[in-house]
């Protein structure tokens, strides 16, 4: 057996399925495909996959409802490809645990980054003390954070926000989830708080805090946080 | 079931309205039984119940014409108060009012029924021409992009054919730009689709304008760097509950229009706040105000007797030769409309296109948290 990160695609649609398996064996993934989603679950818990694709449109069962049943028991990432593009099933999809959600049509390259993205944060739970993105540095244990070698100076929620954003590097954060990491359950629906932190944070740690390149806006879900 | 017994409510309602009138112009033709005599009362009755055969449908119209020969062979022809009937004369008289006010109710019945479909007739072709409206331009825009991607597609597949390595990077950049167009136009068919079934909900949040409008213009510069884009929002600008994806397609598809058909120049978006008492102080919570954003182009802006036609469903300018369904700009303004506000379109001094967004929204001032 090699090393090579093995990846579980659930779509019904062949075509699909063939365009992804050649994008993903032609970057050194190695590839099990199946178009059901009981199917799916059986190949899931024989192979038990580093990583798998799913699609919400499956013909046997509702996807949301897969989705829930693998979170009961597979603690790898779940990446989302579906055609629903409406904000409120993709913070569904994410409340019910997906790491990530793509909208076909996708571009292939983002979804290689989204896959390595999700890869990484799962292999690597605990990161190190000290992080370094481009001109930003994140110093955990002393919490520090600095850009090009300035210290900023970030309030008590920044930092708190900054840091969960960091930890769930790639990963689609929605509004509902901060609010309640951060804020607290009394919170979740108060999005004007997370919008004025988001862009106090931006003012600070971008380099233009109106095309940001760390913090992310994903409309009418959440933030993502993109390292490099 | 319910628009059942609406109807049924209605037809008894019918019943009634028409017992009152009968009733009414009887007892008034009674006062004046000593001027106008009884039997031009009988034409009295007859002209409200022609009357009443405009209205009604044909079970009360029926039964008004009946009440009404009833009341008139009861109370006034003699002898009164009994429907008996002395004179030749009268009973002549009393079988030709049966007559006449069922046949006029009934005539007068179908007339209507005719126009009714006629009418329904007209309302189909209407239909069925827009529809036709919508079929070429559709044709014609989801059949560009697919000949491109099947005819590119053979070039790269046929062994036959020599392609340079530059051919084949142009053949395959032109499939993913067709298959881009083909996702645009699936995108404003569900939008249009979703406006007209009325299936539109909004999910209001409080939203940044200034990230929403600098997401829309990072989405939009991916595909075209050519045009500036100008933005000018105060710092001071609050926060408004509108719906971010809506909203953002509303600003996408305005300079999404500006940059397909205006060459490379600057394209103003203009965010500010209307306050109703035009006082610039910190509005407390939950005060409704204007949300206003003006986007201008530098091109040449609309023919002046287009203007009106911009937002129509389906509609082009004439002479247009870059494609579009004709659906981006309704879409603008349903969406628009969905947030209770307006869009309006003038060409402004300069002569570029102005259009610009009122939306009344709830804001929120919360810079009291800074330092939190």
């Amino acid at each position: 057996m090699s090393n090579q990160p093995n990846i579980l695609i659930i779509d019904d649609e062949p075509q699909i399925c063939k365009l992804l398996q050649i994008a993903l064996t032609s970057n050194q993934y190695k590839v099990i495909e199946c178009n059901t989603a009981q199917d799916g679950i059986v190949k899931a818990a024989n192979y038990l996959p580093d990583l798998i694709l799913l699609d919400l449109g499956l013909p046997d069962k509702n996807g949301q409802d897969v989705l829930i049943e693998f979170r009961t028991w597979y603690h790898h990432p779940i990446i989302i490809l579906s055609v629903q593009k409406d904000e409120e099933n993709i913070v569904k999809a994410l409340d019910n645990g997906a790491t990530d959600y793509l909208v076909k049509p996708f571009r292939t390259g983002e979804l290689l980054a989204r896959i390595r993205s999700a890869l990484r944060n799962s292999s690597q739970e605990n990161k190190e003390p000290i992080i370094n993105y481009n001109t930003l540095q994140i110093d955990l244990i002393n919490r520090i954070v600095r850009k090009e070698n300035e210290i900023l100076k970030l309030t008590t929620t920044e930092y708190a926000l900054l840091v969960l954003l960091i930890k769930n590097e790639g990963k689609v954060l929605t509004h509902q989830y901060l609010l309640k990491e951060i804020w607290g359950n009394t919170f979740v629906n108060e999005t004007q708080y997370l919008r004025v932190f988001i862009a106090q944070l931006r003012k600070k740690i971008e380099d233009n805090p109106n095309t940001p390149n760390y913090i992310i806006t994903e409309s009418g879900v959440g933030y993502r946080f993109i390292g490099n | 079931m319910e628009k059942l017994s609406g109807n049924k409510r209605s037809i008894q309602h019918q019943f009634i309205v028409s017992s009152i009138i009968i009733v009414v112009v009887a007892s008034i033709s009674y006062s004046l039984t000593n001027f106008i005599g009884y039997r031009s009362v009988a034409l009295i009755l007859l002209f409200t119940v022609s009357i009443l055969a405009t209205l009604l449908d044909i079970f009360p119209l029926i039964y008004t014409a009946l009440l009404s020969a009833l009341i008139w062979d009861y109370f006034f022809i003699p002898p009164k108060f009994t429907f008996h009937v002395e004179s030749t004369e009268d009973i002549l008289l009393l079988l030709m009012y049966f007559v006449i006010a069922f046949v006029n109710a009934i005539l007068i019945n179908r007339i209507r029924k005719a126009e009714k479909e006629s009418n329904e007739k007209r309302e189909k072709e209407k239909t069925i021409k827009l529809y036709n409206t919508l079929l070429n331009s559709l044709s014609h825009e989801l059949r560009t992009p697919i000949a491109t991607i099947v005819g590119a597609t053979d070039a790269l597949q046929e062994q036959t054919i020599n392609l340079s390595n530059e051919d084949k990077t142009t053949l395959v950049s032109e499939i993913s730009l067709a298959a881009l167009r083909l996702n645009q136009q699936v995108e404003n068919l569900l939008n249009i689709q979703r406006l007209e079934a009325g299936f539109l909900q909004l999910h209001k949040d409080w939203c940044d304008v200034r990230e929403l409008v600098y997401h829309v213009i990072q989405k939009i510069e991916v595909k075209n760097s050519k045009h500036t884009f100008n933005v000018q929002i105060s710092e001071a600008l609050p926060y408004f509950k509108l719906d971010y994806g809506i909203m953002e397609q509303v600003i996408y598809n305005i300079l999404l229009n500006a940059i397909i058909y205006t060459k490379p120049s600057i394209i103003t978006i203009k965010v500010s706040k209307f306050d109703f008492d035009k006082i610039d102080v910190a509005a407390p919570d939950n005060i409704p105000v204007e949300l206003v954003i003006v986007i201008k182009d530098e091109g040449d802006g609309f023919p002046e007797n287009e203007i009106d036609k911009v937002f129509n469903k389906f509609y082009r300018l004439q002479n247009t030769k870059t494609g579009g369904t004709g659906l981006g700009l309704s879409i603008v303004k349903g969406f628009i409309e969905a947030h209770n506000g307006t869009i309006k379109l003038k060409n402004s001094v300069a002569g570029g296109a102005e259009f610009t967004i009122v939306i009344p929204a709830e804001t929120t001032y919360i810079n009291a948290l800074k330092n939190e």
